[in-house]
């Protein structure tokens, strides 16, 4: 049986070596819904997409996330693959970084100017990371630990993100087991 | 009644061979597939699809999971390939301890989802069974199988290296598909450590460079996506909707029936034969009958038991051929456990082109000539090495640029291992039928009762410390290694119930894989099997279909039958 793919993803999240899939994947685990849903089925798409540009922003290789049209996918993936833990810690986590804005900058987030957005999440990053460093096992993840996570698989799996962002070729015709890789050349999508 | 020269119970990879070889000699064939149509390229909807066209871009959403927890486990299933599965609400059967049956209703069955490796058994593990005193001896030996192996390998084709392992003996192979060079380091590093470690590029049932054959079946050549299960527009890969179907239905004497359940096999008891079958259309419920001088039970294996069970007459009141009480009992599969994942240092400056559809194949190594593990049996490995898309950096990357200029490159070199692993006959692991719980079509829920044993945990062991000994050994470091505890059946290489061998009093089949009881009825999938091996086993169900199938019709040809 080939099984490369399944096993991969399962042999990661097991071993936590790709934490990006990790999370994405528990999150897809069947729990009753709360209103919990409510409030994802609440939230601004455009928001997703804000915060998203600023972590995937348009480089001079490639268009970043809003340009990739990431906001109604993180929506929905939300909605519909993550669990209730997930969805909880997010819409906690973004009605947090409202607040935040509104106390610092007067407006939500997607009226902040763009070098606000970049520094109001710069320092939510920073945080994140310093939370996570220090997280015990079976605690739950900072919500922008999450954004990332939903941000990159949303990004990297759109079409500016695989056709842009990555190399990519549906067709690829042979298959050739060692070509040179030169440091900074972009990976297959 | 309608009436056949032949029926086939089932289209799938053993089905269909035994349609093309039956039809191929001349004899009107019915082919009965309980699910749907499928017609090559017309039934593929999402094979030309770009990754970012489906709504979820292949992640599961959580209420497809919980409709159907037990087929979303599946290998292969996702968003792309669900419709080539069934839906768990529609086949209930009763799990006495668990056991994940995964089914694909369907004309082309599951050769449409296939893994595709075709490794030949060799004389080890036909032999095994009778050397180390497990279940019983096969009645058949490698010679036996090897020129229907060649057959089959022909048209079917098969890419692959001739590596001269006794454990796994070559075949008609198409060019293999290209080591990677973490693979290549690999292959050296194991053959420096160890003497009888093989890795060699995978057999796999790919068109790696089709021949005129391939080209007649109107097949052309892989190009190299590994989109496989999604069915193949190219015709890349086999599957009996791409190559034994149609090549059967050219000869004009197919028929094939979807929507046909089969409820039962008819016997005669004047004659002392079976006389046909019974079929319920599975959307009408009309019940229907078919004449035939000769069956093939190709229904997959547990159904393939399920129906003769369910074939009851005044001479066989426990089922079609079962006189000793066996049928249904010494249920195999392989073990799937154990899983291995490494980071490889260094080759930074090295990468590959395009998706490899196959995997290299370590040979077994374990139980060969002699005994030399605590265990009996042994294991297949799959591995290879890959370079992933970063996923994880460092936490001095900050978000914007930099860190998606990071994660768009490709990550450090991995390498994965999993095992394959031989499980013993028992007569404890069995199916059975339901005594009082039917499905929409009123044919009893098949039981399952199978289960690991203190053996399968042993060798599950011994993978994971070998896998890890020879990873580091080869330079891997962080080797990671997992004992999943998935449940029986997820493999999807289910086995036995009606195992081959040479006496009736401990088998249903003999050597042609009829039954020794009713002899114009051949079982010539998965249930057949005596043993599991290590090899992955659909070519073998293949060989010996074609093998039942010149037999039979000799035998016809004789009024043998």
């Amino acid at each position: 049986m080939q099984r490369r793919e399944a096993i991969q993803k399962t042999v990661l999240i097991l071993g936590g070596a790709l934490a990006g899939t990790e999370v994405l994947i528990t999150a897809c685990q069947p729990n009753a819904p709360t209103n919990v849903a409510g409030v994802i089925q609440a939230l601004n798409p455009r928001l997703l997409e804000e915060i998203a540009d600023v972590i995937i922003p348009d480089t001079p290789d490639s268009p970043g996330a809003k340009k990739a049209k990431v906001g109604d996918f993180m929506k929905l993936i939300l909605q519909d693959c993550y669990a209730e833990e997930e969805q909880k810690i997010m819409a906690q986590g973004l009605e947090e970084l409202e607040k935040t804005c509104h106390k610092e900058f007067q407006s939500g987030f997607i009226e902040l100017k763009p070098e606000e957005k970049q520094q109001t999440l710069l320092k939510i990053d920073r945080e994140a990371k310093d939370y996570e460093k220090n997280r015990q096992e079976n605690t739950p993840a900072h919500y922008f630990t999450l954004v990332k996570r939903l941000t990159t698989f949303a990004y990297f799996s759109s079409e500016i993100g695989t056709t842009k962002a990555l190399r990519y070729n549906p067709i690829p015709k042979r298959f050739e087991g060692c070509v040179p890789y030169k440091a900074g050349e972009k990976a297959w999508a | 009644m309608e009436s056949y020269d032949a029926i086939v119970i089932g289209s799938g990879i053993s089905g269909g061979w035994a349609a093309k070889e039956l039809c191929e000699k001349g004899l009107k064939t019915l082919v009965l597939e309980r699910g749907r149509n499928i017609e090559h390229l017309k039934d593929y909807p999402t094979a030309l699809k770009e990754p970012w066209e489906f709504e979820h871009r292949n992640f599961l959403p959580q209420k497809v999971r919980k409709a159907n927890p037990l087929i979303s486990k599946a290998a292969g299933y996702n968003e792309d390939t669900a419709h080539f599965f069934i839906q768990d609400k529609d086949h209930p059967y009763v799990q006495e301890k668990p056991f994940d049956w995964i089914r694909g209703y369907q004309v082309g069955g599951k050769s449409l989802i296939w893994g595709r490796a075709c490794q030949r058994w060799s004389d080890f593990e036909f032999t095994a069974p009778a050397r180390f005193g497990y279940g019983i001896d096969w009645p058949i030996r490698y010679n036996d199988v090897a020129p229907w192996y060649s057959h089959v390998e022909k048209f079917i084709g098969v890419c692959g290296n001739k590596d001269g392992i006794a454990s796994m003996p070559d075949g008609e192979f198409l060019p293999p598909l290209d080591f990677n060079c973490v693979e290549k380091h690999l292959q050296q590093k194991f053959l420096e450590h160890y003497k009888n470690r093989y890795l060699v590029q995978g057999r796999w049932a790919q068109l790696s460079e089709p021949q005129a054959i391939h080209l007649e079946q109107g097949r052309g050549r892989c190009q190299r996506r590994n989109l496989c299960m999604r069915g193949c527009p190219y015709g890349g890969y086999f599957s009996s909707v791409t190559s034994t179907l149609p090549w059967a239905h050219k000869t004009g004497n197919l028929s094939i029936r979807p929507f046909s359940v089969v409820h039962s096999i008819l016997y005669d008891e004047q004659k002392g034969k079976a006389s046909g079958v019974r079929v319920i259309d599975t959307n009408t419920k009309e019940v229907i009958e078919y004449q035939a001088r000769i069956i093939f039970v190709n229904a997959s294996a547990l159904n393939s038991n399920l129906i003769l069970l369910n074939s009851i007459s005044h001479r066989f009141p426990q089922g079609l051929g079962n006189d000793n009480g066996l049928l249904g009992k010494f249920i195999g599969f392989h073990i799937y456990r154990g899983y291995i994942n490494a980071a490889v240092p260094g080759f930074e400056d090295q990468y590959y082109y395009g998706k490899n559809p196959t995997e290299p194949i370590l040979a077994n190594f374990r139980n060969l000539g002699k005994q030399d593990t605590d265990y009996l049996g042994g294991f297949t490995t799959f591995m290879g090495a890959y370079r992933p898309r970063t996923e994880e950096v460092g936490d001095a990357v900050e978000i914007g640029a930099d860190f998606k200029k990071a994660l768009s490159q490709p990550a450090g070199w991995r390498v994965y291992m999993y095992m394959q692993g031989e499980t013993m006959p028992k007569e404890s692991n069995h199916v059975s039928l339901s005594k009082d719980q039917k499905d929409q079509w009123g044919i009893p829920l098949l039981v399952t009762s199978v289960d690991y044993d203190d053996n399968d945990e042993k060798m599950v062991k011994d993978f994971l410390t070998q896998g890890k000994e020879m990873l580091e050994k080869a330079g891997c470091v962080d080797v990671q290694t997992y004992d999943n505890k998935q449940a029986p059946g997820l493999d999807i290489h289910e086995m036995g119930g009606c195992r081959m061998g040479k006496d009736p009093k401990t088998s249903l089949l003999n050597e042609w894989n009829q039954l020794h009881a009713c002899n114009n009825v051949f079982v010539t999938d998965g249930a057949c099997m005596t043993s599991t091996g290590n090899q992955s086993p659909s070519l073998l169900y293949m060989a010996l279909t074609a093998r039942a199938a010149n037999y039979a019709v000799e035998k016809l040809k004789r009024n043998n039958l």
